[in-house]
């Protein structure tokens, strides 16, 4: 065994501010019927996350990583079990867990700002024009893009779009922040400065995310903690890694850390030989 | 030497500038002339060798009476005997009534039905079926029904043309992206501001195909219905009084016009897509 911490989520206390549960998944299972019988996704998911924690869920693709997403999003209804927010069962999509989806799901007729004001109306319907409007201001800022408020996604490069999509999404003040894959589709540039934007809104406005990753990287720079899935079908959560570097995170710092290594190891083990891809 | 050298710098850019516009437009303009006098000219020829026991087009130009059509398209002597552009007129107000009506009732229904799953299992049969009844045979049925030569003929137009902008408005729903219905969802937009923002930008597209589909349907189903109906003004049933009249000539020109007229329709509502419902 490696020489790496690995814990339950009961013994874990990654945040100091963290002491109510926020979100939490119970014996969570999914299972669709197929035209060959019954289908399990998902078995067995046991799993708590605490107010302004940052987690990655990794796994294989098909471990039904986004199935558990969405069924903290609310898209999805677990076979078995619950997820509860504040001890509240998930029963639809809301904005309290606003998502930021994989290709980026902007309204491609709308400007930047249109589809940030669009959420911002939606939700916050009772605030007045001038509100709503330096609200959306405030979070285009936020990632960058104030200059490029007036252009519809058409007309702006992936990176930039995935910013409008983050915009969007903390412009809606969500208790917890889901990110499908975020940003898969960018090139590494990209990828990093994104990455380094995310972690500096997320210092500031400390809401809770979970966020579905391929890139282990990603993960350590980011995360408290890793959830490492088993392959599918029944998949379940082989093991959560706690990530403990101090923030803020300079990822210069981090890689010089030996700690890094141990852990990106330790994660590389895990998905490519404990529980490598059938392909 | 300076002055001898300008003139014959000019003689050699002249031609060279002749062939550069012909390089540029001579392929877009020479060829389809080209081919429009292949046309007629053997249009002419299966004339005068009398194998069609139709006109030539030197013909229809040189007949008395249909020069005098074509000479004169404003020309009104009666409701029934005036200029072909008058004639032409009355047809599109018609065809603008009829188009219009079904482009309301075919966008409404069409997204009611590709809204709602059952609502398109109970209608989509009928739909289908009432489709492929070709626009002349509703003529008889909305004459009994209506008992008016003027709301059956918009009654045609309508039917005839509602169908391909009924069935593409909900094929626009139903192809709504799901990425866009999940942004919807978790946000919870309200009904109005779906519809607004979302449903119509992303069935705009499809709701044109069947519009631009549905304006060539419409102008056919006029003359159909037209001729069938006596005693109205309009281009359709000028050409049967041609035809009882055995005026063959003023059919060719009636012709001419019906053809000119439905292009330029396809390409007025192909150019309001192109403003509207930009290809992505």
């Amino acid at each position: 065994m490696p020489m790496v911490t690995t814990t339950s989520q009961t013994l874990s206390q990654p945040m100091a501010t963290a002491s109510e549960p926020l979100l939490v998944m119970e014996g969570i299972s999914k299972v669709y019927p197929t035209s060959k019988g019954p289908y399990t996704v998902l078995e067995d998911i046991d799993l708590t996350v605490y107010n302004g924690e940052f987690i990655c869920v990794i796994g294989h693709s098909g471990c039904g990583k986004s199935t558990l997403l969405n069924m903290v999003s609310g898209f999805v209804q677990p076979s078995s079990g619950e997820v509860r927010l504040r001890s509240q069962p998930i029963r639809r999509p809301g904005p309290d867990r606003m998502m930021v989806f994989q290709n980026y799901a902007l309204l491609p007729w709308l400007t930047a700002f249109e589809n940030v004001y669009l959420a911002v109306d939606s939700v916050f319907p009772h605030k007045s024009r001038s509100e709503k409007t330096a609200l959306v201001r405030e979070h285009l800022a936020l990632v960058g893009l104030s200059d490029a408020a007036h252009k519809t996604p058409p007309r702006l490069s992936g990176g930039m779009k995935q910013r409008v999509a983050i915009a969007r999404a903390l412009a809606v003040r969500p208790e917890v922040l889901i990110l499908d894959e975020p940003f898969g589709a960018l090139d590494a540039i990209t990828k990093e400065e994104l990455q380094e934007e995310l972690l500096k809104i997320w210092n500031e406005h400390r809401c809770t995310v979970l966020m579905i990753t391929h890139d282990i990287d990603e993960a350590l720079f980011l995360a408290d903690r890793l959830v490492m899935m088993t392959n599918g079908p029944a998949a379940g959560i082989g093991e959560i890694l706690t990530i403990p570097f101090p923030r803020p995170r300079d990822r210069e710092r981090i890689m010089e850390d030996p700690t890094y290594y141990d852990l990106r190891n330790h994660a590389l083990d895990f998905l490519y030989n404990r529980f490598a891809h059938d392909e | 030497m300076a002055v001898s050298m300008l003139p014959r710098n000019r003689q050699t850019s002249l031609p060279t500038g002749i062939v550069r516009l012909w390089q540029n437009l001579g392929p877009d303009i020479a060829l389809p002339l080209l081919g429009l006098l292949g046309f007629l000219g053997a249009w002419q020829l299966l004339s005068w060798t009398k194998i069609l026991a139709l006109p030539g087009p030197i013909d229809v130009v040189m007949d008395e009476r249909s020069r005098y059509l074509i000479l004169h398209p404003f020309y009104y002597t009666s409701e029934l005997d005036q200029g072909l552009a008058r004639q032409t007129f009355a047809s599109l107000t018609r065809v603008a009534k009829g188009y219009f009506l079904a482009a309301v009732v075919g966008i409404g229904m069409g997204i009611l039905v590709g809204l709602s799953p059952n609502v398109n299992k109970a209608l989509d049969p009928i739909f289908q079926f009432l489709r492929m009844v070709a626009p002349l045979a509703w003529v008889p049925i909305a004459l009994a029904a209506l008992r008016q030569n003027e709301p059956a003929a918009i009654f045609v137009i309508f039917i005839t043309s509602v169908w391909p902008i009924l069935i593409n408005t909900a094929v626009g729903v139903r192809e709504i992206p799901q990425d866009y219905r999940n942004v919807a969802r978790v946000l919870q937009i309200s009904r109005k501001s779906f519809f607004l923002k979302i449903l119509i930008p992303s069935a705009l597209p499809y709701i044109f195909t069947g519009l631009r589909i549905a304006i060539g349907l419409a102008w056919l189903a006029i003359i159909a219905a037209e001729i069938v109906m006596s005693g109205v003004a309009g281009i359709g049933f000028f050409i049967w009084d041609a035809y009882q009249q055995n005026y063959v000539s003023e059919i060719i020109v009636a012709v001419v016009y019906i053809g000119a007229v439905g292009l330029a329709l396809d390409r007025l509502v192909a150019f309001i897509q192109t403003k509207i419902a930009p290809a992505s």
